[in-house]
């Protein structure tokens, strides 16, 4: 038996991986896309991949394995990741209060979220540290409990969670907004109490939510440099974050080597960043389920 | 960091732009610019010799000046001048830096340390201690830095000029414990007192005078003054029993100003350094003149100690740098965890 003729294919048919649209202009901006993507992205990220192998693939491990370096780039991510941990709960906190009720004063809350946002990353240091320094007013505190907070891991720590919390909150907000106040109110009249409704049916549809906002100020965190320095105290093997040590290592004309602790940089934090993606799809997949 | 380049290209802009007019533009046009690119301390020290230079320069040339200024730590500025700032001249706290724009962009001939008398330092200056107001810990010399308790701030050698001065009299201090062994045991004891190193020298001054951190700070000379000043009598000066020599150089970069056709006046420039009008500027921010009569009428604010040079004791700045500052070298061992 022969198959029954098939109609002559349309000419698109001849890349049938393009999904046609019915809207008109797909190949120019999917062009302009792609020209600009790889000029702003790519482009760096391939200068920066090809940096580092001038040392050798062996110079390239020897540099990346140095204790000091090693030190370096546990404490960036270290630090980063517990700093956008802590933000999640608070930066959860802040987006309820601030969308849930009204209050005088409360669109003042909303905009002071956003100032470590739009402050200069070296006056939000300095400031930080004036405050926590051991003479500063919050540093004196800590100081009697016999905590030290400015020049030393916890200062970077605070840094961190300072400029991560815009993130968590504002991705938050809109969803918060968005979310149907029926679908608790049905929770409600089915006999469910607060507990069941916060964690069954508020924290379910925000967890993608949550998730991107916490990946936002990790990867924000990782890649800060302007606020941490002055807080830091920057002690090689103790509060030396990974940018400042690429810093150094230029001064020091080892283009090679800031290179390469860059690279490794790039790659832990696309690894981590993939790592968080595919933790969401997997949570929305369930959500649809 | 300012960008005189594109400041520059404006100002040729105007000149090409604008060819129809008065005396008055055409005289701004024949404007000279130069760019001196130089370290932390010196912002005040070159706006006042800029000053003086150019009213030099326009009474015996006729030729007006405009000299823009550069400032950041040593290291950063030597690097930024081999990524293409279009310094005329610089200033920097180290032969070291300048030897590497020599090696790597090649602005300037190697030898470029010989142009100069004095071996291209216009002026000398020294580490010292700045201590807290009457001294509370007691501070008189190197040995008090390794005391227990004894917080002492100084910038990471690796980042700043006035640092690898201050790391070089430590060391030199420690050699004469008995060698190279109790010289880095010394060295090694004395950054286990120091709670931040900052990038550069005045970011340390602030930790120190601001932050109050630290009961001792290893300045500049000129540093340690110019804190005193500003900050009021909550400080002395210490100075140690030995200390070394610091000759921060100057140096033409000769592919550069043949591109701006600025020879004569950045030469100039550089000679006007060592006149015994500059050598009084120098003096009076607390540097210490090279000149006869300027370092006479200043000798009675620098205390006379002995000091080591560079070449001497460490046998010249490439032979320091990948002894002790490149990577691996005895900096970073003194830092490896234990």
């Amino acid at each position: 038996m022969t198959a029954p003729a098939i109609p002559a294919a349309p000419i698109h048919a001849r890349r049938p991986w393009v999904v046609h649209s019915i809207l008109p202009g797909f190949g120019l901006s999917l062009g302009i896309t792609l020209a600009y993507l790889g000029a702003i992205v790519v482009l760096p990220l391939v200068a920066l991949a090809i940096r580092p192998w001038e040392l050798g693939l062996d110079g390239v491990w020897r540099a990346l394995t140095a204790p000091r370096v090693a030190a370096a780039l546990r404490l960036s991510f270290g630090l980063s990741a517990l700093a956008a941990l802590l933000n999640a709960p608070l930066g959860m906190l802040l987006a309820w209060t601030l969308t849930r009720y009204e209050f005088p004063g409360r669109r003042i809350l909303d905009a002071l979220v956003d100032l470590p946002f739009a402050l200069p990353t070296a006056v939000a240091g300095i400031a930080l540290t004036a405050i926590y320094a051991p003479n500063g007013p919050l540093g004196s505190l800590a100081a009697k409990l016999g905590l030290k907070t400015a020049y030393s891991p916890l200062g970077i720590f605070i840094a961190l969670v300072f400029i991560g919390l815009p993130f968590v909150v504002r991705s938050l907000q809109p969803v918060l907004q968005e979310l149907d106040r029926e679908v608790e109110e049905a929770a409600t009249t089915l006999g469910a109490n607060a507990l069941q409704r916060a964690v069954r049916v508020i924290l379910p549809a925000l967890a993608p939510a949550l998730i991107s906002g916490i990946s936002l100020a990790f990867a924000r965190a990782v890649g800060e440099y302007g606020s941490v320095v002055f807080i830091a105290g920057n002690l090689p093997g103790k509060t030396e974050i990974a940018p400042l040590l690429i810093v150094i290592k230029l001064e020091q004309y080892d283009y090679a080597g800031a290179a390469a602790v860059g690279l490794a940089m790039v790659v832990i934090s696309f690894g981590s960043l993939a790592a968080i993606n595919w933790l969401q799809l997997l949570l929305a997949r369930r959500g649809k389920a | 960091m300012t960008t005189p380049h594109l400041s520059r290209r404006s100002v040729m802009a105007a000149a090409a732009a604008l060819p129809l007019l008065t005396g008055r533009a055409l005289a701004e046009a024949k404007t000279v610019t130069l760019l001196n690119v130089s370290y932390d301390p010196t912002r005040e020290l070159y706006k006042d010799i800029n000053a003086a230079f150019a009213s030099y320069w326009k009474s015996k040339t006729g030729q007006a000046l405009d000299i823009k200024q550069s400032h950041g730590g040593s290291g950063k500025q030597a690097r930024a001048v081999i990524d293409g700032l279009q310094a005329d001249v610089v200033t920097l706290a180290l032969a070291g830096d300048i030897d590497e724009i020599a090696e790597r962009a090649k602005l300037l001939p190697p030898n470029w340390q010989s142009r100069l008398p004095n071996n291209s330092t216009p002026y000398t200056s020294t580490i010292v201690f700045l201590v807290r107001k009457g001294n509370p810990k007691g501070v008189r010399d190197w040995a008090d830095l390794v005391k227990p308790g004894v917080g002492v701030i100084t910038p990471n050698p690796k980042t700043s000029g006035g640092a690898r001065w201050a790391y070089l009299a430590a060391y030199a201090y420690g050699l004469k414990l008995g060698g190279p062994g109790p010289a880095k045991d010394y060295i090694a004891r004395l950054f286990k007192n120091v709670p931040v190193l900052g990038a550069g020298a005045r970011d340390a001054t602030t930790t120190f005078a601001q932050r109050n951190i630290g009961d001792v700070l290893l300045s500049w000379e000129n540093e340690a003054f110019l804190t005193i000043d500003e900050f009021g009598p909550n400080f002395d000066i210490v100075y140690p029993s030995s200390s070394i020599l610091a000759e921060p150089p100057v140096a033409l970069l000769d592919k550069n100003v043949d591109r701006h056709n600025t020879r004569a006046a950045a030469t100039g420039y550089l000679n006007f350094l060592y006149s015994p009008l500059a050598q009084d500027i120098i003096g009076k921010h607390h540097f210490r003149p090279r000149e006869a009569k300027a370092a006479a009428k200043y000798a009675a604010g620098f205390k006379q100690v002995s000091m080591v040079t560079v070449d001497q004791a460490f046998g010249g700045w490439k032979k320091a740098s990948a002894v002790h500052f490149a990577d691996g070298g005895l900096f970073d061992q003194i830092y490896k965890p234990t």
